[in-house]
Parts: C-alpha cells; structure tokens; sequence
C-alpha cells in the first residue's frame, strides 16, 4: 500500500535530503514504525517518550490533522497523502517571518 | 440603525453575506461573514479593542503609556489605529524586511517599529519584545497569542452576531492563526447550537518557516484548546488562490488570501454534507480584504506564477 509522505525541512536529515518518500501501513502509527525501518530514527523525533505525538508536530492525512482522526490510530488507505510539519507561530507574523528570512 | 459616534463604535456587526452560486444546493448552503467591514479593514479590528479594553479596565493602560507588540500584520494596523484614538503609544516589534506597505501602514497611524534580525524569524521577534518589555516594566506588551481578550472579543461580538444573523448555523470555518477567532466563536456556538461544527483552516506556509533548526522551537499559541475544535485543515497556496480567485469571478467578493484558503476547507464539508444527504449552512470568516495584497500579482496570471509570488508574502 503505498503512501506519499511530506518530510519538513528539519527532518530530512533522515531522509536523504528526501522531501518526500514512500510508505506503508494502515495507520499512522503503522505507517510511522514503516518509516522509521528505512529512516533509523525518525519516529523518535516525531513521539513523546510516553508514545503520543510531539507537542510541535502537526501531520496531516490529505490534508486533514490527525488529532482530530484519531491520532496515531488515524486510518490510512492506498493512495493517501501524508504531510508532517512542525508548529510554528500562525497567521501573518509566520509570514512575515518567511519573507524576512529570505531577505 | 447603521450610524456611529466614532470610528471604534463602528467595530464589529459586519455583513453575513450568502454565495448563491458556490453553494452545492438550496439545503446545503455557504455563508461568508465579511470581516473587512471593520474600521481597518480586518477582523483584527475586534481583537485590538478588546485588548486595549481589558488592560484598561485592569488598570494596566493609561492614556500616554506605551503598547509593545509583536507583529507585522491586521493586528498591529488595528492597535496603531485604537492607540491613536486612544492615546497610546505603540511600538511594533518585527523582523527586518517585511513589506513596505505594511510599515507605511502602520507609521501612518504614528507607530514605531523595532526590527528584529532576519534570521531568527517570528519567534525571534516575539522573544525580543517580551526582551524590551521586560526593560521597560511601564510598558504593557498586549500579546494576542496569549491574550484571553483576543478570544472574548470573538465570543462577545462576532460568536452572538453569527448565530443572530443565522440560527440555523451547522458549520462554522475560520483560519487558524493567534487560534483566538476560533477559539471565541467556536466556544460560544458549542454552548448554544448542538451538533455544531467547528473547523480550522491553516494556511500551509513556505518552506522557510518551517525551517526550524529543531522541533523544541515550535509554538502553539497560548490560547489553542484543541477541544473547540471539530476538524483542522492544512491547506497550500495553490488552493487557497484558487478559492481566492473564484471568490472574486464568481460570487464578485475580493478578499484576502486566507479567506481563499478559508473557503476551501469550507466547500469540503459542504459536499461532505451533501454527499451525505444532510442539509447544511456552513458559515466562514473573511478576515480582511485583497487590497494589501494587491502588490502581489496573485490575482492574475497562472496559478503557478500567483503561487511562487506569494510564496514568502504576507497573505494570512
């Protein structure tokens, strides 16, 4: 079952500079521990020790958050697309930010 | 009666305005609530009066003391116009570069500004003003990120003024940004409409400001309770100028960016509830207008060109 995951910037140290790569599982969590047998490590950055998900971590199952899909038990299907990204300070301030970071 | 004594009282009770043809159907139907009807064209109108209100009533603000804030955006465009009137003094703090129509903006109504270095993005600009806050203890840094006030504005105006101009509200959508609008409205329409949903759209923004150096310097505002929340949606550039253009063509509404994005986690549940054979009024929030982003080019031309453009644009 293949599944497209989106890498943030941050984490693609584990990836190989991926900023995107594949994966499999029927659900987040199924998917997380398929991820981490290729990318050694990645699955601890995204969970607490406690086995919850990271306070500053957002993923998103086409488009949608998955703390509000059931979390880490969130049900994945062939063809889904995954996006993780850290929490960052919102609205135009986020933005204002990007435009000044890039000068 | 739509007379005023001052431009403050013509804050909020806003226009909710229907979409005839972006509407799935007759039983399932889409409200935008046009927040650029406020003094300075932003919802944020809202959130800077109330602010300044509190801090009055609390004995925090009198007149002549000076406001430090950070940011850039609708919220520091409203306190520089309620300080004004009021008289404070605001200093905004922002990271360098920020686009010349906002500081122009914002001087214009007689706020200073202090930049902060590029490189430590948002973060950076609000650790530096609670910094300079902390240097000058006579000055009351307002926060929006953590300021309850920002949340009761909404649950004291926008939240009744919704329900009132539509009782028979199911869905209600808003952009995620300070969390505050989300959570006011949100909070008011659970205690009153049951069954209600109450859905986050989040602009989903460059890769630049994601591009922190580790997780731990994440920020989730103060004032999110994940509890108000029904759904959440990440919505990319791409979509939120494609909603933002057919906004303009086909129901004639010009608006901002974010309300693009906005409207497109709106349609989903719409023709999710139309799928489903439910009837429905989904309600969403304009935040502000298109004028400040007219500079951007992302009105015209190719949904490629309009999406690099705003790539690292204030748009929300």
């Amino acid at each position: 079952m293949a599944i497209e995951v989106r890498i943030p910037t941050i984490l693609r140290s584990y990836t190989g500079g991926a900023k995107t790569v594949e994966g499999s599982g029927d659900t987040i969590a199924d998917l997380l521990t398929d991820l981490d047998s290729r990318h050694s490590g990645i699955k601890a950055r995204l969970l607490t020790p406690e086995g919850g998900l990271h306070r500053f971590v957002n993923v998103y199952v086409n488009d949608e958050d998955v703390r509000f899909l059931g979390a880490l038990d969130a049900k994945l299907s062939d063809g889904d697309s995954v996006t993780i990204l850290p929490a960052v300070a919102g609205g135009a301030f986020a933005f204002a930010a990007a435009h000044a970071l890039r000068g | 009666m739509a007379r005023y004594e001052s431009v403050l009282d013509a804050c909020g009770n806003t226009p909710l305005v229907g979409l005839p043809r972006l509407s799935p159907s007759p039983e399932v139907r889409l409200w935008a609530k046009l927040e650029d009807r406020n003094p300075t064209g932003s919802v944020k109108d809202r959130v800077a009066l109330w602010m300044v209100k509190a801090a009055e009533e609390a004995g925090r603000l009198r007149p002549g003391d000076t406001i430090i804030e950070p940011t850039s955006g609708n919220t520091g465009i409203a306190l520089a116009m309620v300080a004004k009137l009021r008289g404070y003094r605001l200093v905004c703090v922002m990271p360098e570069n920020v686009s010349s129509e906002r500081t122009a903006l914002l001087r214009m109504y007689g706020a200073e500004i202090i930049f902060s270095e590029a490189a430590g993005g948002s973060n950076r600009a609000v650790a530096v003003a609670k910094e300079i806050a902390a240097e000058h203890p006579d000055w009351v840094m307002l926060y929006q990120y953590g300021n309850e006030a920002n949340a009761r504005a909404h649950y004291e105006s926008t939240g009744p003024e919704i329900l009132r101009d539509m009782p028979t509200i199911t869905h209600f959508v808003a952009g995620l940004g300070t969390t505050g609008t989300l959570m006011g409205i949100g909070r008011y329409l659970r205690e009153k409409v049951e069954d209600i949903e109450i859905i986050a759209a989040e602009p989903r923004y460059g890769e630049l400001v994601y591009g922190l150096r580790n997780l731990d310097e994440g920020y989730v505002p103060e004032l999110y309770d994940a509890k108000v929340l029904t759904r959440r949606f990440s919505v990319g550039t791409r979509d939120s100028v494609l909603r933002t253009r057919q906004l303009v063509e086909v129901e004639g509404m010009f608006v901002g960016f974010s309300a693009g994005a906005v409207l497109h986690a709106a349609l989903a549940v719409a023709h999710q509830a139309l799928k489903a054979g439910k009837r429905a009024d989904v309600v969403f929030l304009v935040a502000d207008g298109g004028w400040k982003y007219l500079s951007t080019g992302a009105y015209g031309g190719t949904l490629a060109d309009a999406e690099s453009a705003l790539d690292g644009q204030l748009w929300a």
